[in-house]
This record gives structure tokens, sequence and C-alpha cells, in this order.
């Protein structure tokens, strides 16, 4: 896959911006503050349908305008699309593929993919279960279409079942019969869910510990082990039972929505045990599998976007990702850098050529 | 917005509660009201509040109608066997323009979604209990005709679960392929229920 231009109306802070990429490796250069993160943000929306930093697109409209859009012109497989996101303040967000605009915004999930490795990304192993569930429901909603339709499904009955509880323990009284659809529901999309989640950690985890051990260069054992209500079995009769738990606790106590995916650095959680560079190590390989699953999955490379991580990386990591590049094995990749000259200097001997884009204060200046 | 006059600020704001009306095409549609003949303007006036205070719901099926009985339920002509559930009057109109259904109605009024506070009781559901049990005698089949969705499935479920006791068929309209679509273009999800759903071969299916 391979970006050839983008086209900002009202973007963040860009008001009217046309960028042409001719190179695998485009670098972002200009000083903090200067937009070169929301032109990444830019490419995600077009890959994902929405940004990867907030979930309001209100946010993504250039302040005091009333609307946004983002184009851009896609190669895959040798043809050419044009993908349009567009968002006016107070309507549904329009979306499309070489005119045709899509009737629901999931259709687009995994047709162009991109992956963003973030600053922030240490919050998967940091933060809760949430964190953790959206990194994967977000890999495996690129892969399989009725994955991402069921999640939605899912969400909604189970948004359906806890305001039902709420109102049941508000108005002190129960309605067994009402409570039941959404029970068989949660029971038939939730064994669904489960099923294909342990599927596809199955099929990740040699590609993770592979690619670990690569990037670490030691011996530790890392594992990704996936843990769910589910697993001790009879999840329907379980469900029915904890039924007046669930009154007096107002939401659904069990299920696939409190999953979890534990990381593990011999037998143990990382996120205790390892240390700084394990950490980083861990998301890095995390990252890159995620990104060789797609790239496996569909036949070609996704898009890959990198913020602002030389900051973060050692030099032993950075040179990995370097190989990686001389090797072919990844596609078409966006930087942003602070500083030019590391950039430069970081790319300058290897093999592809690099397209240097300055931004400074929402605009684009000329190639340096 | 500055009006030159207080009546016509009212006029607007009252005209832009309408859905999809803003400020300045009520202001347009006031001015138009003002120019236009006078006996235009007070017959429109006049059919809003006789629609507001004639219109009735028929205590049968809870339409839309101008009496107590509306025209379906008091037809001689319609199938009394026959008593199709639906959300709401447009879903009534949206069946009759398909002139393949001669049995009765019933309007729901809406979905059960607990999320928007809709529960049974906000719903004609209690009194299609009771109607079924006046005509049990003539009723012998309920059409569930909702949308596919998870409101419709709930109050779908809902509903079988109070007509249990009732020796009743209990239909659904069915899913599937619209006609003249093509397969490819179907997603996963209704054409996955339509092999499943799949029906006899016929030479008269059209």
């Amino acid at each position: 896959m391979f970006l050839e231009s983008l086209s900002l109306t009202q973007f963040k802070n860009y008001r009217s911006e046309q960028l042409y990429f001719d190179s695998e490796v485009v670098a972002l250069v200009g000083p903090n503050g200067s937009g070169k993160t929301n032109l990444l943000d830019a490419i995600h929306y077009l890959s994902l349908t929405r940004s990867a930093f907030h979930s309001s697109d209100q946010h993504s409209i250039q302040h005091g305008e009333d609307f946004f859009s983002i184009k851009g012109h896609v190669q895959r497989l040798g043809k050419s699309h044009t993908l349009l996101c567009a968002q006016r303040n107070g309507e549904k967000k329009v979306f499309s593929v070489d005119k045709k605009p899509y009737e629901k915004l999931s259709e687009h999930i995994g047709e162009f993919p991109s992956i963003l490795i973030a600053p922030d990304d240490t919050d998967l192993i940091r933060e809760g279960s949430e964190f953790r569930r959206k990194f994967f429901d977000s890999l495996f909603s690129q892969l399989d279409r009725n994955y991402l339709n069921t999640l939605i499904t899912y969400t909604h009955v189970l948004k359906q079942r806890n305001a039902l509880l709420k109102h049941f323990a508000e108005t002190r009284s129960t309605n067994p019969d009402l409570l039941e659809p959404y029970t068989q529901q949660c029971i038939r999309l939730g064994e669904n869910l489960y099923e294909k989640r342990q599927a596809f950690i199955r099929d990740f985890l040699p590609l993770f510990t592979a690619r670990y051990a690569h990037v670490a260069e030691d011996q530790e054992e890392v594992a990704i082990s996936y843990q769910s209500d589910l697993e001790e079995g009879n999840y329907a009769q379980r469900l029915q039972e904890a039924v007046s738990k669930d009154i007096q606790m107002q939401r659904t106590t069990l299920g696939v929505h409190k999953d979890d995916y534990l990381f593990t650095m011999n037998e143990a959680p990382i996120k205790r045990f390892g240390s700084q560079g394990q950490k980083k190590s861990f998301i890095i390989a995390l990252k890159l599998s995620q990104f060789e699953t797609i790239k496996n999955d569909k036949g070609y490379s996704p898009i890959l976007l990198l913020d602002d991580i030389f900051d973060k990386l050692d030099d032993k990591r950075i040179g990995h990702l370097l190989d990686l590049l001389a090797n072919k094995q990844l596609g078409q990749i966006f930087i942003t850098d602070a500083r030019p000259e590391r950039t430069r200097q970081i790319f300058g001997s290897g093999a592809n050529p690099v397209q240097m884009i300055q931004v400074q204060n929402g605009s684009i200046l000329s190639t340096p | 917005m500055q009006f030159p006059s207080k009546l016509i600020e009212e006029a607007v704001n009252e005209i832009s509660r309408l859905p999809g009306i803003g400020k300045k095409t009520a202001l347009r549609l006031a001015l138009f009201l003002l120019k236009e003949d006078e006996r235009t303007t007070l017959s429109i006036a006049d059919a809003l509040v006789k629609l507001r205070t004639l219109t009735q719901y028929c205590s049968e099926c809870h339409n839309i109608s101008d009496e107590a009985i509306c025209t379906t339920c008091s037809s001689p002509r319609r199938d009394r066997s026959v008593i199709c559930l639906v959300q709401d009057t447009r879903d009534v109109l949206a069946i009759e323009n398909t002139g393949q259904y001669q049995g009765l109605y019933h309007v729901l009024g809406g979905l059960i979604s607990p999320m928007e506070g809709i529960g049974p009781a906000e719903l004609t559901i209690e009194p299609l209990v009771q109607r079924i049990q006046r005509q049990s005698s003539e009723v012998k089949e309920i059409i569930l005709a909702l949308s596919p969705t998870i409101e419709g499935d709930t109050t779908a479920f809902y509903i079988t679960k109070k007509l249990k006791d009732f020796s009743l068929k209990v239909s659904t309209i069915a899913r599937g392929i619209p006609i003249g679509g093509e397969l490819e273009y179907a997603d996963e999800v209704t054409l996955g229920r339509s092999i499943l759903t799949r029906t006899h071969y016929s030479h008269d299916n059209k």
C-alpha cells in the first residue's frame, strides 16, 4: 500500500494543504507543536475512519470552522483509490472510497490498514485491561469483519442490559422476561467472541515470541495469555446465576467485556517485573507482530506511522527497525521527528531515499 | 438574529422547533405565511389545530385514526385472523403500499430500549394481550414485522413470552437478499441468514 498524496482542509492546525509523497520513507520534520503528528493522524483517519488520539471528531475541526475534510490517493494491489473523510459540525461523518460513501463506517476497517507506533504505547503494559482489549480488538477487526460486527452488537446489547439492570435497581422491581433476551444475546455473542479471540491469540503468539527474540536479542521467555470469564466453561448457566448480583451491582459482572491479555516474561507479569528496556522491546515486538499479522492476512504491507519514537528508543532498537526497512520487509513509513539532522543521519545510509517534509505552524514548507 | 417585529420573532422561534428547520428556514416560512393570501395561512393554521385536536388513536390497533375505530379495523374486507405487529404508523403505510397484506395491524408505538427509558409499559403491549384475549376465537396468527435490530429482536422476544399461553401461530417477516440485489454486495450477516433460512424453490416464487 502506498499513499501518494494527502489534501487537508481545516483539519486541526491545517487550513488548506496538499502533500505529495514519492518515497517509501517519509520524514515529517519541524519544531514541537508545528503539526507533524496531525499529519499522521490524518493518515490514521483515512485508514481507520477516526483519530488515533481523541474520541471526538469535533476536536479535529480547525478552531472556529465548521467542517474538516481529508482526501488521499492510495495505491493498493496495483490500483489507485481516492479516500475521502469529511466531518461537518453536528452531522454524521462521511467516508467514501472512489466517491462511493459507506453506509456504515465499520465497512472500511481493514480495507486500507495502518499501524501507529507512538510514545504512549507503553500504556498497553501500564494501564488497565481496556487498553489491551482495544489493541487486540482493533487488530482482530482489521482481519475479520464479522468479528467487528459481533463486537459492535455485543457492546450495544451490553449497554441495553446494563441500563435495564440499573432501571431494576432504581425501581426496586425486576422483570425476568425482559432481561432474558439480553442475557441470551450476551451468551451467544460472548461465546462467539471468546472463541475468536482464543483462535487469534493462538496464531499471534508464535509471531510475537519470534519477533521479541529478534528485537531484544536475549533469552527471556515472553508470552501473552488470554484470560476470560468464559474459560471456566458453562458461561450460560453462570451468567443466569449471576443475575441477582448483576442487579445489585447495576451492571453485567461476567463476560468477554472484562477479558484481559496478560503480558508475561519468564512467567511473571512484565508490568511488575520487566525493566524499562524490556517493556520497550515488548511493545515494539507487539506492534511489529501486529504489522506482520495484517501483512500476512492482506498480502500487502500496511502503512507504518511512527510518531516521535527516536526519543524513546535506543540505538539498538532503532537499528532493528532499520534492518527491517533495508530488507524491504516494511511498506511505506511516515516518521515524525523534531530533529531533522537525526532522521537524515539514521536513514541517510539506508538503501531507501528519504523524502523530508518540513512542517511549520500548520503549513508545509518546501522540501529542505 | 435581529427581528423587526416581536410577532415575527415569536413565529420564527415556534416554527424552528420543527425537526430539520433552522432559524433561517423558519424566517423564510414565516415571511411566506405573512405575504401569502390570508386564507392560505389561516387554512394551514386550521389544519394544524385540527390535526392535533381531532386526531385519535384507534382503540383496537393504536394506529392514527379519524374515528374511535380506524378504517382498517372496521373494514369487513380485512382478514381478522391475522394481526401484524409494527413499530409505528409509518410501517403500516409501508406494508399497506405493498398491497400484499389483507389482515389487521397492531401499532406498538416504539421498541423496547432501556437506554432510552422505553420499557414494555411505554408501548401498547398490554393492550395487545387484552385485544387477543377479547378476540381469542378469531385471531389465529401474529406476524412480527419489527426492524431486525437488537431493539426489534428484544421486543419480539418479550412479546412472544407474553403470548405463550395463547394458541397462536407466531411468525416473523423473512430477512434476506433484496429483490434485484446482487449477492456479492449483500452484507455477510444478511447473506448468512439467507442461507440458513433458505426457502423451498417453486416456480411461483417471484
